[in-house]
Parts: C-alpha cells; structure tokens; sequence
C-alpha cells in the first residue's frame, strides 16, 4: 500500500557540468511502495538526477535521505546496500555467461577444492578468490525469486540465447537478488516489444505488491498512465512538478513535459499514389556469419505513400536495411528501384538514382561524430561541383550556407551553429542533422529506419511530420520501427516481418494492433492465406 | 626413427616456453588487455633469468636453489613490467597496439643493454639439466619423447590444467573473464575493472617473464639480445589460435613447436639442403595461415579485448 512516508527524498539537487546545469536545485520524493514516474524530454536531467541518487555522480548540493536518513552516496556498491537497484537501459549484462553467473557476480558464492558445503553466507569478496565457483545453490534462490514475481528466467540459460525481454528480467533480479527494496527502471520499454512491455508493466505491478518502491523513467506517456501513482516532471534541468497521474491525461503530461501542447495524432491527407518506386521480390539475405535472416522477402513501395514494416528486433530489418542501402548484397531475388535493379549497384550509385537513408543507428551508420554539422550534412553530396572547387578542395562557405539554411529550416539546436560537432548534439538534433541531410537532397525513395528511437516527445512529433510531408510531396517512404504505435500512426500500409519473411501487408486500418502485435511474434499465420483457404 | 624420437622429444621440450608465455598471455587478454610486448618481457625475463646464476658461478655448475633464484628474478621483473604496462594502458589509457610494441623494443633492448655492459660477450651457464624419470625414461620410444626432460617442462604441461582451473572456475577468474567482456557489467556489480585487469596483468607479466628465464635456464643455457626470437610474437598469435582456452593453447604450441623442430632436424639430417632459409620460413607461415583461417575466432574472444574502460565514458 502506498503510505505517507518517503521511501526517497531527493532535495534542492543541484548538479552542473562545465557550460551545463543538468539539474538545477531539483527535488524528487518517492513515497514508499509507489510506483513514481519520473518524466522529462532527453536532456532534462532524467538520467542525471538518477546517476545522483546511484552514486555515479556526485551533486553539488543538495541532500538525499532514503527512509528519512540523510545519506551520503558516494558510489553504487553504497547504493546498494541502501537497497536502491538500477535496471539500466543499456543493460549490463555479460553476454556468454549464464543467467545466475550474471547475478552473483562480485559476490560469487564459493567453496574450497575439497570441502563440499558452501559459503554463501557472508562472502568476504577479499577471500576465497582461488576457490571453486559454485553456483547451485543461488540457481536455486534466483529460480525462487523468478518464480515469485513471475519472471519465468530460466537460471542456467546464456544470456545470448534469451531474449532481449529476458534478458531485461535478469537485470530486475540482478536487484531482488541484492534485497534491493526500491528499483529505478531506466527507459526500461525502450528495446521491448508491445507484447513485452504488457508483460514488463504486469511485473512492474507485481513487484509493487511485494512491497517494492518503483521509480520508472520514461518519455512514454502511455505507460505512465497505464502503471504509475505519481508523476514528477523535469524539463530542462529544472523541476515542474509532481501530480497523481489519475488527475492528469496524457495530454496534460506532455504539456508539462514540453512545456506547450503537443499533437500525438499526425494529420495526413488521402495518400496519392504513385507507380512502384521500390519493388523487393523474393530476397534472401544473409548476416554476416552466413545465416540466412531474410528469406523470400517481397513488398514494393509506391510513391506517395509509407509502408511501415512492423516486427520485432532481430526479425531480419537490419540486414533487409543493409541489402536496400548497399551495406551488403543480397544472396539471391531482386531489388528494383524505380524499375532499375540495384542489386549489385555501390551505394554511392544508389545515391545518385535517388535512395535515400534515414539510418536506425544514427552514430554507427547516420553521422560522423567528429566533424561539424556542415561536414555531415554534405557527407552524400560533397564530391559534387556544389561543394568541391577546381582544384579538388572543398568549399568550406557553400557547405557552412547549406548547414545554416537546414539548421534554420529543421530547427536543428546546436551550442556553434553550423561549426558545432556532430557528436556533441543531443540525440533528437543528430537525428534532425541526419533528416535534413538526407531529405535535402530530395530521394525518391527514402528508406528510414527507427526514425524516433530514443527521442523526446518533441522532436518526434517533429520528425513524423517531416517524413509525412515528404510522402505527400510525392516520395516513396519505407519505415522500419519496432514501435507499433509510430507504425499505425504513420503509415498508409502495413508490413509484419517474421523471421525473415512477409506475413502479411494489410492497409492502414483494416487490422488492429493487437493483431499485428500477434503477427510479429510469429503467432498468427497470415491473414489472407487463411481466407484463401476459406474461399 | 632416431629422427622421430628426436623431432617428438625437442618438440615437447621446445613447447614449454612458448605454452607458459600464451597462457600468460591469455590471462591478459582475457582481461581485455592486448598485449603485444610480450616479447619484450620475455626477453628482460630470460636477461634476469641469467643474471643471478652467472653472477654467482659463471659457466660452472651452480646450485639448483641458484637457477630457481633466476626463474624467480625473471617472473619478478615479468610483474614489474605487467604492471607498468598496465600503468600505460590501464591508467594512462594509452592505444594497448602502439604501447606493447613499446614494451617490446623496450624489453628487447633494455635486456640487450643491461647483457652488454654487465656481461659482455655470450656466455654459457651450466642451468637445469634435464633429469630422466626413474622407470618411465627406460620405456622405449615413450621414455625418452615424455620422460626425460627439465623439471620445468612438466611445470609447464602442469600449467595448462592450472590456467584452466584459474579462468574458468574460481571467482577471480570469472571476474577477469566478465571485466574481459563487459567490464561496464562487471564495474555495476562492484568489481574494481581496473584492479582486476592489473592484476590479470600481473600474472601474464610473471608467466612471460618465467618463459623468459626458462629459455636462458634450462634450454638455451646462455642468453643473448636476440635469444626470444620472436616467440612472444607467436605466443600472442596462439593465444587466438587456441580461441582463448588453455588446452587449445596448448594443441597451438604443440602444433608450432612440431613445425619449428621439425624444419630445424630436417636441416641436421639433410645438411645438403641449400635453400634452409625456407625451411626457417615454414613456422611461421604456418602461423599465418592458421590465423587467416581462424578469422571467426574472435566470436570465442573477450569482447571488450584492447578497450581502455573509462566509467564516465558513454557508449
């Protein structure tokens, strides 16, 4: 039950970094078995105020009492052992070892070479380091603490082989392992898929009623409502204010996250289509170990319209991404762009004919993080007689004009303007870097590939709009997302990818989340091969 | 069959240099740590190794406690020479490439130096003799390939269980093996990355400089600049070989060691051969070759192996 008393009590938090207040004098306090939302745009200070309390950073100023004692958190082992527990976003997990060696780790229960019992009592991490590991009996307690919440973690399973949804659970039981009593969830939906976050939100209750206090950051307005007691909100550095989440509609909490009233819903006219841009039959696809993850995949994108392609991570978009992008070429099938086959084409060639390439890794494959916003935004087009002078040097003024012109155009926030370096941006202004990069050049197809990843309330909005705009100006746009909502919000046809394949292409409308949700996780069979066989 | 008995029995001697320093290097790699100056710990190891019993008796028999004291001078400045390593790359962050090939020249010629103006010239030293097993030696063909050997050398086959037991089952091992792999993981858990992979420095410095001190000791029994020969180079490359584990490390040093003696005995037995310099050659082509095939190996390895971990750092 929630009570009166205050599990966490952060007052007056004030840290600075140099040319930054990431919290300015913030205060936070989490009643006791509540589930406190902690809600803010990238770069309010979420994550900073966290680290705080974690004892990744030390504030300024400020004082933070857990159950009403001020304490002094110098670093995460102190943390812990005030009970508070972290489930990272990045999760921090060691990939080839199992499930319980995850867990134990640091404070692995051992026994000599010879005797038989085990110490896991009180482990003196100092002794014992050239003992035996001996894991059986915390597979035990880890297999009892999976069963009482619900988690169904199979103790002795590598992490590789679980999935991201598992492997998210250990990271909980990495925290119940410790007797944490108050869990902060860092963006934990982020990675999930929608059958996964119901699920994730069931434990996130469960927990609640063992008697857990829940901080959960997010920008997901939708799980807020769904799960949480209260509500805190930073914007900018700055504190806004704590409501009861009944009180409030999503709508009321965005305004409060962004500071002014956000649309969800995404006008769009009629689509006006076109003939078939990009036309992908029967492809196949390997990685780069050799296995096959896309498998006799066809679909076409007409101008003038989005097709999403809906599907859970690791479904084969990444290496159907890598084929149509010229990363990598493709075993066998075809790919057709604007009736030409660009199999084997370079990608600058794909360039020219007018592919363009919203990446899902932005820092990876998106920008060069070392060179200025100038620099990036002509990364396509540089060679070109636009930028490049006689003598083969690059026309350092016609860049710094083209990068001040779509900073203005996309509102692009950077500290230096067009000099400011790729990779000191904010997430959301490297992704507008890359969407005004890439729409500048005007493709006709354009391939976009988790567009909103990670961003804020604001700059989604921002950027759906813009890739709207781009189809109703006549373009052919293939989104690939592993959010269902961005699918079904954006696009005029639906594609569910699984395992490789195209289970099914249905009109925006016709088919409900729910049932696309089914689709990805490879549940359902396709729609229309059933009614085929009914007819 | 004089020449396969031959070739058998220097092969399982000539090994033991060559196991004792991967596995060495195994435990830094393990750690995430590259370290590519292994020969140069080796070879102020081998140095050390001479040092003490040469000062003590010159080419005349000394002691066994002597040539021990030298094993243990050598593993002594293999620890020295770990944890300045790590000093560089662990503290400094330095780019772990660039540093061990450093170490390398600085080992090589720190030794050569020292060897110059305290000894002069090449010298012999009487060292550990190889010793026959009672019994075991008398058995034909067996005895002599297995059994009539330097003490050290079953040390050295003794390691490659021990290295094992070390990495794969105790605590410090999984600790090393988590730092090597996800060192952020580790470092949320309360592992101290950086003292583990000092340490994991530390035992790969004591083996290296071990190696060292047994090739003046007990194989070579004289030292000079030049005595390592590149085998620290090849320790790194079995390391990969062998994917990280200690008994295909040891099928590795096995494997080099076969070709290195057999091209060596073919020469002995076929004086007439000219061209010898292909022969020397075949080794280490044979290195090559097996790595180039071993490409995918680095799924086994350590994913974090030749990152510097820094906390603040974001990924």
């Amino acid at each position: 039950m929630v009570t009166d008393d205050y599990a966490i009590e952060m007052l007056g938090i004030t840290k600075t970094f140099p040319g930054i207040i990431a919290n300015d004098n913030i205060t936070l306090r989490v009643k006791t078995n509540e589930i406190h939302a902690l809600l803010g745009e990238n770069g309010a200070g979420k994550s900073t105020l966290m680290s705080v309390l974690f004892g990744a950073y030390s504030a300024d100023s400020g004082i933070i009492k857990i159950h009403g004692q001020a304490v002094q958190i110098k670093d995460p082992n102190v943390a812990t052992e005030l009970g508070i527990g972290m489930v990272h976003q990045h999760f921090k997990l060691v990939h080839n070892y199992t499930v319980t060696e995850n867990i134990v780790l640091g404070k692995e229960p051992r026994r000599s070479l010879f005797a038989r019992t085990v110490n896991d009592q009180k482990i003196n991490p100092k002794k014992g380091n050239f003992s035996i590991v001996s894991l059986g009996s915390a597979e035990k307690k880890v297999k009892s603490l999976s069963d009482r919440y619900g988690l169904s973690v199979d103790p002795k399973a590598k992490i590789e082989d679980i999935t991201v949804g598992m492997q998210q659970r250990v990271e909980i039981l990495k925290t119940l392992y410790s007797d944490s009593d108050i869990i902060i969830f860092d963006e934990p939906t982020a990675v999930l898929t929608p059958q996964e976050i119901d699920e994730l939100m069931q434990i996130i209750l469960r927990l609640k009623k063992e008697g857990k206090t829940i901080i959960l950051i997010t920008h997901k307005l939708k799980e807020i409502k769904k799960v949480a007691d209260r509500c805190s909100v930073l914007r900018r550095g700055k504190y806004i204010g704590t409501v009861n989440v009944q009180d409030e509609s999503e709508e009321d909490l965005a305004t409060m996250m962004v500071g002014r009233p956000v649309s969800f819903e995404i006008e769009k006219q009629k689509a006006n289509l076109g003939r078939k841009m990009l036309e992908v039959n029967d492809l196949c696809v390997n990685d780069s170990l050799g296995a096959e993850k896309v498998k006799n995949c066809s679909f076409y994108v007409q101008s003038g319209e989005i097709l999403g392609i809906a599907g859970i991570d690791g479904n084969g978009q990444s290496e159907l991404l890598q084929a149509l992008s010229g990363l990598t070429t493709p075993e066998s099938g075809e790919i057709l762009l604007d009736g030409k086959l660009i199999n084997k084409m370079s990608i600058r060639e794909r360039i020219e004919d007018g592919l363009g390439y919203i990446p899902e890794d932005r820092q990876k494959y998106g920008l060069v993080s070392g060179m200025t916003i100038a620099e990036n935004c002509v990364l396509k087009d540089f060679y070109g007689n636009k930028y490049s002078g006689k003598l083969g040097t690059l026309n350092f003024s016609h860049m710094k004009s083209n990068s001040d012109a779509l900073i203005e155009q996309f509102d692009i926030r950077s500290g230096q303007g067009s000099e400011t370096l790729a990779g000191s941006l904010s997430g959301g202004n490297q992704q507008k870097v890359i969407v005004a990069r890439e729409i500048s050049l005007s493709p006709a197809v354009l391939l976009v590939a988790q567009p909103t990843r990670g961003l804020d309330v604001g700059a989604i909005e921002y950027i759906r709009k813009r890739i709207v705009e781009e189809r109703d100006k006549g373009r052919a746009i293939l989104l690939i997302s592993f959010e269902l909502d961005e699918i079904m919000n954006l696009c005029d046809r639906i594609a569910t990818i699984s395992k490789g394949t195209i289970v099914g292409t249905f009109k925006a409308g016709e088919v409900s989340a729910n049932e696309i949700g089914l689709m990805m996780a490879g549940v359902k069979a396709r729609k229309e091969e059933a009614d085929e066989k009914k007819a | 069959m004089s020449f396969i008995i031959s070739v058998l029995a220097l092969t399982v001697r000539f090994s033991a240099a060559l196991l004792i320093a991967s596995l060495g290097e195994m435990f830094n790699q393990r750690a995430g740590i590259f370290n590519l100056g292994c020969e140069g710990i080796m070879c102020m190891g081998a140095f050390m190794g001479m040092l003490i019993p040469f000062s003590y008796g010159g080419a005349n028999i000394v002691p066994f406690g002597i040539n021990l004291l030298g094993l243990f001078s050598g593993m002594l400045v293999g620890i020295l020479l770990g944890l300045f390593f790590g000093l560089i790359v662990i503290t400094f962050r330095a780019p772990q490439g660039i540093a061990g090939i450093g170490l390398q020249m600085f080992g090589v010629g720190v030794a050569g130096t020292l060897f110059r103006s305290y000894i002069g010239g090449t010298q012999s030293i009487s060292g550990i003799n190889s010793v026959n097993i009672p019994l075991l030696s008398d058995i034909p063909f067996i005895g002599q390939i297995f059994f009539s050997h330097n003490p050290i050398v079953y040390f050295a086959y003794l390691m490659v269980p021990l290295a094992a037991y070390l990495i794969m089952k105790t605590p410090w091992g999984m600790k090393v093996r988590a730092v090597g792999t996800n060192p952020r993981a580790a470092d949320s858990l309360g592992i101290n990355v950086n003292r583990i992979r000092f340490q994991a420095l530390a035992v790969g410095g004591a083996m290296a400089g071990f190696a060292g001190a047994f090739l003046t000791l007990c194989q070579a029994k004289m030292f000079n600049a030049d005595i390592i020969g590149g085998r620290g180079f090849i320790a790194v490359a079995l390391v990969y070989f062998g994917h990280w584990k200690p008994s295909r490390i040891l099928l590795g040093a096995i494997l080099f060691t076969f070709a290195q003696t057999l091209q060596t005995q073919v020469q002995i037995f076929v004086p007439s051969f000219k061209y010898y310099e292909f022969l020397n050659m075949l080794p280490y082509l044979l290195v090559i070759v097996v790595l180039a095939f071993s490409r995918e190996s680095n799924k086994f390895g350590p994913t974090a192996l030749g990152k510097p971990f820094n906390r603040e750092m974001r990924t």
